[in-house]
């Protein structure tokens, strides 16, 4: 049969009804609107708290940890696997060798894993141990050397500098970049001078061009950043001495495997970002499953209001389904019918649903946030990930089909003959 | 010998609700093109009972039904839709139109539904209806700013916009006065006698009965046997 007959009656029966229409359509729109709002701000923070982390942290980390021997020599005389009969080994007496936790070869890795296809970046660090100088106390510290512009283009080092500027790092000869905390401890800001002492008791006395927040107080207390040269020299050793190479993937999910390869390949230990920050991703799923349920649930309840709508229509045009069916209608027209009106409201509080989540989200994103530990953020973070307005769409679409399926499926079944008789 | 337009044979109903009934027994009949049939008896006899089951939308019963020749049993529910859509035209007692439609709209429905003439052709035939019922200065109107007559004048216009073989029915005329109830009568006889429609018209209007072509009397759920 043609369509827009079927269309116009479905059109005059809902505008014979068109409060109740509106108010199910309304209430379409507002579980679509809530449902894009509430994910696209979910993972919003989401994103943002997963680039707290992801930005921050590399991919994969290459070091060398102090360890011990992993073969005792009295090992190589008992032997490893001699039988049932084999003597328990309790002497234990090698320590782990004199050596400092560099890596060897620190440059030859880092230029191959530049040529990797599958490397976005690499950076180096040393890390130092030291103490801060304040008066006759002296605090804890761990000093990184970086080269600036790498790290700031891997980890956006920048962002956390609130005053002065990193590149100084560079261009000033002694300088560092203090941890907010260290340096609200020591009463120092930009310009002035620190006095720190390394672990091989030297002193030095380096120029603050800087300040670093990273949003973890125990963080800002104790870390600070220096050039690589700087760390190197405050430790004493010669400029290939490298600490960890830090390496940001084109594609961070193949961090374990490659993690994995690269242990083997320059014998080093590597650390993968997946295995370093687990309950992260945990969280993220945790939330995003809660926004799902309760958006999905909305929709459902939306879903209710249709059926209810349709049944009501379905119990008052009785006499109109009795006649169209006399006419020539058969059962299927009858049930296209109704599944068309259900889905006109369907779709049109879906639609605007869609827009007025659109319109929600980009309000949240300009309601100011200011967290501590992230002064980039300004407003809040939200997401417009189009993937979330397909999923709103197609539950919005499949909601409304099941929520006008079972009333026009009773429709279809009137009995024209009992309406008729019932007159 | 022609095909009848509309063939009942041994025609049984029954219903089951609260016990079971007979309500037709044996109901047999032919109805010829171009013939108009008046259905009389009294009230609760099957009349309408048996008017549902010729009109193929009560399907629960026993015999055949053969419309233009073409049994009727086994048919699907769509099939059935078709064959009223296309042969039959229906008109009940109270008059079924839809409000939220244009009497004309109304009028066009069916034709639309059948789908083998145009939008402007379909309106055209309508207002033709109309005009043939005398109604078609309230074409723009609602149904519900009719009067009862016009009413089902315009239901009668919609049972004969797909120029239906057969038309059926159910006290057409009953909430009409005599006037009115005569305009109806006249169009009746003129659809048998110059387009050949087959018209089986329940009645309790004993003049408007004797006027037609053939009485079939019915009694406790049969034909009574017509005496020559
Ligand atoms: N749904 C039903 N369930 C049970 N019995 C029914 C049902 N419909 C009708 N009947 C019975 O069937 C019989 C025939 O009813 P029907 O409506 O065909 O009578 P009718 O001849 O049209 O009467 P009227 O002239 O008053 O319209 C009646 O006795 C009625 O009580
Ligand atoms: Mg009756």
């Amino acid at each position: 049969m043609k369509l827009p007959l079927l269309y116009d009656v479905a059109l005059a029966l809902l505008l014979a009804r068109g409060r109740q229409s509106l108010v199910a359509a309304i209430g379409v729109t507002f579980s679509i609107t809530m449902f894009i709002a509430l994910l696209g701000f979910m993972s919003g923070l989401n994103q943002l708290l997963d680039g707290l982390v992801l930005n921050r942290t590399p991919h994969i980390r290459l070091y060398n940890e102090v360890q011990p021997a992993p073969q005792q020599p009295i090992d190589r005389y008992t032997g490893l696997d001699v039988g049932p009969a084999r003597p328990h080994n309790f002497i234990r007496s090698i320590k782990p060798s004199n050596e400092l936790p560099r890596i060897h070869n620190a440059g030859a890795i880092i230029a191959a894993l530049r040529h990797d296809p599958r490397v976005r970046g690499v950076a180096p660090k040393t890390q130092a141990q030291v103490f801060y100088n304040v008066g006759t106390i002296n605090l804890t510290g761990t000093i990184s050397g970086i080269e600036v512009a790498q790290e700031d283009q891997l980890f956006a080092f920048g962002d956390y500098v609130t005053a002065g500027n990193p590149l100084s790092l560079n261009t000033v000869a002694n300088s560092i970049i203090l941890g907010k905390g260290a340096a609200d401890i020591m009463l120092v800001g930009v310009g002035d001078m620190v006095q720190i002492t390394t672990v091989k008791g030297s002193r030095v006395q380096l120029k603050v061009v800087g300040l670093f927040q990273s949003g973890l107080l125990e963080v800002d207390k104790v870390q600070s950043y220096t050039s690589l040269t700087t760390a190197q020299k405050l430790l004493g050793e010669a400029n290939n001495y490298v600490t960890d190479i830090q390496v940001k993937l084109c594609d961070f999910t193949l961090a374990p495997p490659l993690a994995q390869e690269y242990a083997q390949h320059y014998e080093v230990q590597a650390l993968d970002i997946q295995t370093a920050n687990s309950q992260f991703e945990t969280g993220t799923f945790i939330r995003n499953l809660i926004s799902y349920a309760v958006g999905i649930t909305l929709l459902i309840v939306a879903g209710f209001g249709i059926y209810n709508i349709l049944n009501m229509m379905i119990y008052e045009k009785m006499d109109t389904i009795a006649i169209l069916k006399a006419m020539g209608f058969a059962g299927a027209d009858v049930q296209r019918l109704f599944v068309v009106v259900a889905l006109a409201i369907g779709l049109s509080g879906g639609a605007a649903g869609l827009l007025f989540g659109f319109g929600l989200t980009v309000a949240i994103s300009h309601v100011p946030f200011h967290p501590a530990s992230l002064p980039t953020v300004h407003f809040y973070p939200v997401s417009f990930n189009p993937v979330f307005y397909g999923i709103a769409a197609v539950f919005a679409l499949i909601t409304t089909y099941l929520a006008g399926y079972f009333p026009a499926r009773k429709a279809s079944r009137v009995d024209p003959v009992d309406i008729i008789r019932g007159k | 010998m022609e095909t009848p337009a509309l063939e009942a044979r041994q025609v049984i109903k029954y219903f089951d609700d609260p016990v079971r009934v007979q309500v037709l027994h044996d109901v047999s009949f032919a109805l010829g093109r171009g013939e108009f049939a008046a259905v009389v008896g009294k009230s609760g006899c099957g009349k309408s009972t048996l008017l549902y089951i010729l009109s193929t939308m009560d399907t629960a019963y026993e015999g055949e039904l053969l419309i233009d020749g073409v049994p009727m049993r086994g048919k699907k529910e769509a099939a059935l839709a078709r064959v009223r859509n296309a042969q039959i035209g229906f008109v009940f007692q109270f008059h079924y139109l839809l409000n939220e439609f244009s009497v004309l709209r109304n009028v066009m429905l069916p034709a639309e539904k059948l789908g083998k003439l145009s939008g402007p052709e379909i309106e055209h035939r309508a207002y033709e209806k109309l005009r043939i019922l005398g109604i078609e200065s309230e074409a723009r109107k609602k149904p519900n700013q009719l009067s009862g007559g016009q009413k089902q004048r315009v239901a009668i216009a919609r049972a004969l916009i797909n120029d239906p073989l057969i038309i059926l029915g159910d006290e057409p005329t009953g909430n009409l006065d005599q006037k009115n109830a005569e305009i109806v009568f006249d169009i009746f006889k003129e659809l048998a006698e110059t387009y050949h429609q087959a018209l089986l018209i329940v009645t309790h209007d004993n003049d408007f009965a004797a006027k037609t072509h053939r009485i079939i009397e019915m009694e406790d759920g049969r034909i009574i046997p017509q005496r020559p």
